[in-house]
Parts: C-alpha cells; sequence; structure tokens
C-alpha cells in the first residue's frame, strides 16, 4: 500500500495548552506509516468567535489555511473538532456559493494564493477510520486495551451539523448516535462504555462568558462516564480536553459532587494499544492523574 | 428504473412516558410491542397507543403536515415532529426499542403535553412581530425586494414547534437564557428592512441570558424540522451588533475581537493574552488552575507563543478583508 500523506493543521491549542496532543498524534502517525506534513503557515481558524465577529475576514483566512494544504496536493487532516468544523464550514460555503469564493479568492491574490476547493478537510479520527480502518488497526494491536471501560466524548464539532459532518469522511456517522469513537475503542482491545452524555456539550465555548453553564456541562459529562463504571475517557476533541482534565474542581463544585477521570486524547489511546510508552504520548502532561499505565 | 416502493412490516418495543400530574407523584415508562410498517409515522404510533391500547394517553396534534409543530416530542431523547419522523427512519437510527418521552420531562402535565410556558414568554419578550409606522391608508402594497426578503435567511419558517428549544442544553441549565427559537425571532425581525425597533438586539446581545450564552453545541441546527439553522441566527445576532455598533464592552464580546487581534499578531492564538484582554483583571480566578498548567506544560510563555510562517500575508489580510470594527 502506498504511504497515506496528509497536510496537518495542527490548531493553536496543540501547539500551547495540550503539547501532549501533538506529541500523540506525531507518534501515532509514525506506528500507522503515515506522513504528516505540517502546514506551519496555517493561522488560527477562529474557533466559532472571529465568526461572531468577522465573518468575510474568518473566511478568507481559514481559505488561506486550506490554500496551504491545496498547495501540496493534500488532503487537510484536523485534529481539533472546531478546527475541523470551522474549516470544512469554510470549504462547503465557498465551494457552493461560486461568487463569494470570488470575492475571498480576490483577497487571497493579493498574497499570491488561491482556493480551488480540490483538497478534502477531515478529522484524524476519520482519516484513520476511513483510509486505515479499523480491522488493520486491529491486526497492529499489540497491547490491547481489554482491562478498561472507556467512555467515548465525541465533542460537538465533529458530529454536528450531521449534514456538513458527513460531507467531510466516508464512514457515516450519526448526531444521535455516534459509532465511530466507540468502534475505535473496540478495535484498540478496550471495553465501549455507552453513557447519554457521550454526544453532548462540554461547555468549552462558554467558558469565559458563562461559566456555571460551562462547568454544569463538564460535571454532567465526566459524572456520566463515571456512573457507567468508565475507568477513564477519550476524545478526538482538545477544547472537550481541556474542559475535561483541567475543569475538575469547577465542574465538581457546579454539579455538587467531585467528579474526576483520566481523560486521553484519541491518539493517546491508539498509541498506547499500538505500543507507544506513556512519555512518547505525553501521557505527563495532564492535570488529571493518568495512573493506570 | 423501478420506482416501486417497498413497504415493509417489523415488531417494535416501544418505552412510552407516562405521566399525570393531577394524580401521579412520579412518572412511569409503559411498554407496548407493536407491530409497525416502515411508512408510519411517530404520531400514527401515538394514535394507536390512545385508539387501541389506552384512550387515557394524551398528547398534541393537529395539522399531521409538519407545519403547526403542535406534536413535536423526543424519541430516544431527541426532538423531533411526531408526524414528520417515519418508523423506517426511527429503527434505522435507534434500533427496535423507541423511548417515546414529551419534550421537556420537568415541563410534564399530562403523557406527551408539556407546559410550555416558558418558550412562549421567551418568544414573546423578542417583540416577534413588526414594529413599523404603518401609512393606514397606503396608496400601494409594501414592497420588500427578493434581496430583501433574503436576508431572513428562512428565519420565517419557524414553526414554535420548541424542538431546538428543549434540545438546547443552556436551556435546561439557565432558566434565564433565551434559547435558539426566542433568539431565531429575534433576528426573523431585525433582519427585517420595514423594522423600527431596535431594542431587540440590544437585548439579545446583553451579556447576561443573551445570545453570547450559547456554547454552539450545534443541537438546534440538528433537530430544526424545518431547516432553519438558529444557530446561524444567533451568530448573524452577534455579528449585527458590531455591524450596528452596539456591541457591549463585555467578556464575549472581547473574547471574539479577541480573536482577531490575536491572528493579527501571530497567526496562531496567544491563549493567554486572550483570557488577559476578555476578562481583564478578572483573570486572577484562573490563577489556581493556570498555575496547575504551567507545571504540566500546558502554558506558553511570552517569549514561546507559535507564529505562523509566512505572517506578512496574514497581516495584509487581516487588513485588506477586514469587515467589522469594534
Amino acid at each position: 500500500m502506498e504511504k497515506l500523506r496528509y497536510a496537518l493543521f495542527t490548531g493553536c491549542t496543540a501547539k500551547q495548552s495540550t503539547p501532549e496532543q501533538m506529541i500523540s498524534t506525531m507518534a501515532v502517525a509514525e506506528k500507522l506509516g503515515i506522513e504528516l506534513i505540517e502546514l506551519t503557515e496555517a493561522s488560527c481558524c477562529g474557533a466559532s468567535h472571529l465568526q461572531d465577529y468577522d465573518d468575510f475576514l474568518s473566511l478568507v483566512l481559514n481559505a488561506r489555511n486550506i490554500a496551504y494544504a491545496e498547495k501540496h496536493g493534500l488532503t487537510m487532516v484536523t485534529i481539533c473538532n472546531t478546527c475541523q468544523l470551522n474549516t470544512a464550514m469554510t470549504k462547503h460555503r465557498l465551494d457552493e456559493n461560486p461568487k463569494l469564493k470570488a470575492k475571498v479568492n480576490e483577497k487571497l491574490a493579493e498574497v499570491g494564493l488561491e482556493y480551488k476547493g480540490t483538497s478534502e478537510i477531515t478529522h484524524f479520527l476519520y482519516a484513520i477510520i476511513d483510509d486505515i480502518g479499523l480491522d488493520k488497526i486491529k491486526e497492529m494491536v499489540v497491547a490491547p486495551l481489554s482491562q478498561f471501560n472507556i467512555a467515548p466524548f465525541y465533542g460537538c464539532h465533529n458530529i454536528r451539523p450531521s449534514e456538513l459532518q458527513n460531507k467531510t469522511h466516508k464512514t457515516p456517522e450519526s448526531a444521535y448516535r455516534p459509532t465511530s469513537l466507540d468502534d475505535l475503542i473496540i478495535a484498540c482491545g478496550g471495553q465501549n462504555v455507552d453513557y447519554k452524555e457521550k454526544s453532548k456539550c462540554c461547555g468549552f465555548h462558554v467558558e469565559l462568558q458563562a461559566p456555571h453553564t460551562a462547568a454544569v456541562l463538564t460535571g454532567n459529562a465526566i459524572a456520566g462516564a463515571m456512573d457507567e463504571n468508565a475507568d477513564w475517557m477519550v476524545t478526538p476533541c482538545p477544547l472537550c480536553h481541556l474542559k475535561l482534565d483541567t475543569q475538575t474542581a469547577h465542574a465538581s463544585e457546579a454539579i455538587g459532587r467531585e467528579v474526576e477521570l483520566p481523560v486521553l486524547h484519541m491518539q493517546q489511546m491508539v498509541g498506547l494499544a499500538l505500543g507507544c510508552t506513556p512519555a512518547e504520548l505525553g501521557l505527563n502532561h495532564h492535570l488529571a492523574k493518568v495512573d493506570f499505565v | 428504473m423501478s420506482t416501486e416502493h417497498k413497504i415493509t412490516t417489523q415488531k417494535v418495543n416501544f418505552k412510552v412516558f407516562r405521566f399525570n400530574a393531577d394524580e401521579d407523584y412520579l412518572p412511569y415508562y409503559e411498554n407496548y410491542d407493536m407491530e409497525v410498517t416502515s411508512e408510519e409515522v411517530v404520531l400514527d404510533i401515538l394514535n394507536r397507543i390512545k385508539w387501541d391500547h389506552d384512550g387515557s394517553f394524551s398528547y398534541r396534534r393537529s395539522c399531521r403536515h409538519g407545519i403547526c409543530g403542535a406534536c413535536a416530542i423526543k424519541v430516544n431523547g431527541r426532538s423531533t415532529l411526531a408526524c414528520k419522523e417515519s418508523m423506517n427512519d426511527m429503527v434505522a437510527l435507534f434500533g427496535d426499542e423507541l423511548v417515546i418521552e414529551p419534550l421537556s420531562i420537568k415541563r410534564a402535565v399530562k403523557d406527551m403535553i408539556i407546559d410550555k410556558g416558558d418558550f412562549w414568554g421567551k418568544h414573546e419578550a423578542v417583540t416577534p412581530y413588526l414594529v413599523a409606522d404603518i401609512d393606514e391608508e397606503p396608496e400601494m402594497e409594501n414592497l420588500v425586494s427578493p434581496e430583501d426578503a433574503e436576508a431572513l435567511d428562512e428565519a420565517d419558517l419557524c414553526i414554535q414547534c420548541g424542538a431546538c428549544h428543549y434540545a438546547c442544553p443552556v436551556v435546561e441549565i439557565n432558566e434565564d437564557f433565551m434559547g435558539p427559537a426566542a433568539f431565531a425571532a429575534a433576528y426573523r425581525f431585525e433582519s427585517d428592512v420595514r423594522d423600527n425597533a431596535n431594542s431587540r438586539l440590544l437585548d439579545a446581545n446583553a451579556e447576561k441570558q443573551g445570545v453570547w450564552d450559547c456554547v454552539k453545541c450545534f443541537e438546534c441546527a440538528e433537530v430544526c424540522p424545518k431547516e432553519i439553522n438558529p444557530i446561524s441566527k444567533i451568530t448573524k445576532l452577534h455579528q449585527m451588533a458590531f455591524q450596528k455598533g452596539i456591541a457591549e464592552d463585555n467578556v464575549a464580546v472581547r473574547h471574539a475581537v479577541g480573536f482577531k487581534k490575536s491572528i493579527e499578531k501571530r497567526g496562531h492564538l496567544d491563549e493567554g493574552g486572550l483570557v488577559l484582554y476578555s476578562e481583564g483583571l478578572a483573570t486572577i480566578k484562573h490563577i489556581p488552575v493556570a498555575l496547575k498548567m504551567l507545571k504540566k506544560g500546558k502554558i506558553a510563555m511570552p517569549w514561546n507563543i507559535p507564529t505562523s510562517d509566512n505572517m506578512d500575508e496574514i497581516k495584509k489580510l487581516v487588513k485588506s478583508s477586514s469587515t467589522a470594527k469594534f
């Protein structure tokens, strides 16, 4: 099989508050034989907040990021649900609206770039499932996670709006009964935990504006996983990870119950199953202690 | 090509929420095993339960054509119009065990019927009608151009069914939050060229309980049976506040603006700088968590915050493509 190559859009948190995400992405890519070409020119996606302020500017900046993936002739892989949403949304809007695309390209021409619409944009989770396949992952597992009950936490911006999201990957995903992360847990040899909050919001985006709402949502998510006897949680989104891993004190206070579980990035879970060491996966960067390895 | 459509039948177990606020201390779930056809909609099942099993079973229904909004309920936790979703689709999505519940369990009055008072109160609060000086003896019709009508972005298709309101996690936590339906209604009239009200946008953008409390989960967009995409209207209300120069100088507004400032400077987000710009002195409250994060290598120092390559391009584009001011 020809080596899989993608253009990697790291997003901002992988370079700052979740360094373990960057470390584990590269480690897992190497184990899987994937070549990731980092888009070092890329800017922030706007995180759905720049979009509240200046929609057109956010389109131009995201189109620029995609244009760099197009220059490489590669599919863009994201490792953050919110990067995925904003980048895929930009692509969808420009591909559907030639007038808007022309307007954006007029700006990009000022810096010698063009958005063509030739690169696909997919989250690393779906790149693994679509392009490598769960069967292949199963074959490659050397340290099955068979002793663990693992609670998947999907993160809103990978599963909603489902109409847009399902255009970005081949394996269909339901916004109400998502299965990708559950299937990946099983492929890694773990027991997937079913709980109501797995497809719910973590509250990240109102952390500053509405801290109580944000803390309750985080608390409910961890409590839901704990009530179904999860040993740990796993998420493909670094923003969800920040909430679930670093905000447990606020969350516990908000829901009146002590909640805390180790929370792994999707890449860290796969890495463990494929035989990476904790150091290779940056497990030392977590606040909620990862004490099972 | 054959266009023949095959109708199939299968057994489905329905777990139906039952509650009578006048008599019951707690709700309970009644089981009904039924043979259903793929063509039946959820409302057909509600009818069969009432007509064939228990005449006291209560629910709202009227048009059966997805336009009155009366029959909205939840199936396996998903808000939906009972008259819209077929058994075929529901079984494909959730399997052969379907849980039928009212839109809001805590607001249940009798079985599927809820007290929707909070929904209507919030709807009313956004002045959901045109505020305009009307010439009472007009010479001709009050015409709206197709371009101007497009600005409504189909927000006028809302049937007030409440599906999004009771799917919104913020409404669930913060009873004062207006909710996606009320904001979509606010946008519908704010975006109408004939409207002269100014208070709607100010209220919607107020720091507490306003549009800025939206968590951006897209639950409302996912459930809306009329595909209105309420969150897109919330985003537009945010943008309108800037366009009209009435955005309050509050933490949420600075948070949105802060992204541009950061991108202009580094391409990447300066996470710490963004929090400091958004919250000012109040940033102090984050110090305990920030120290723990620092210890774990999760906070970049001012001198090693990453910067994108080709910053000249980013600076140039931010300058030439900005359309909003604060």
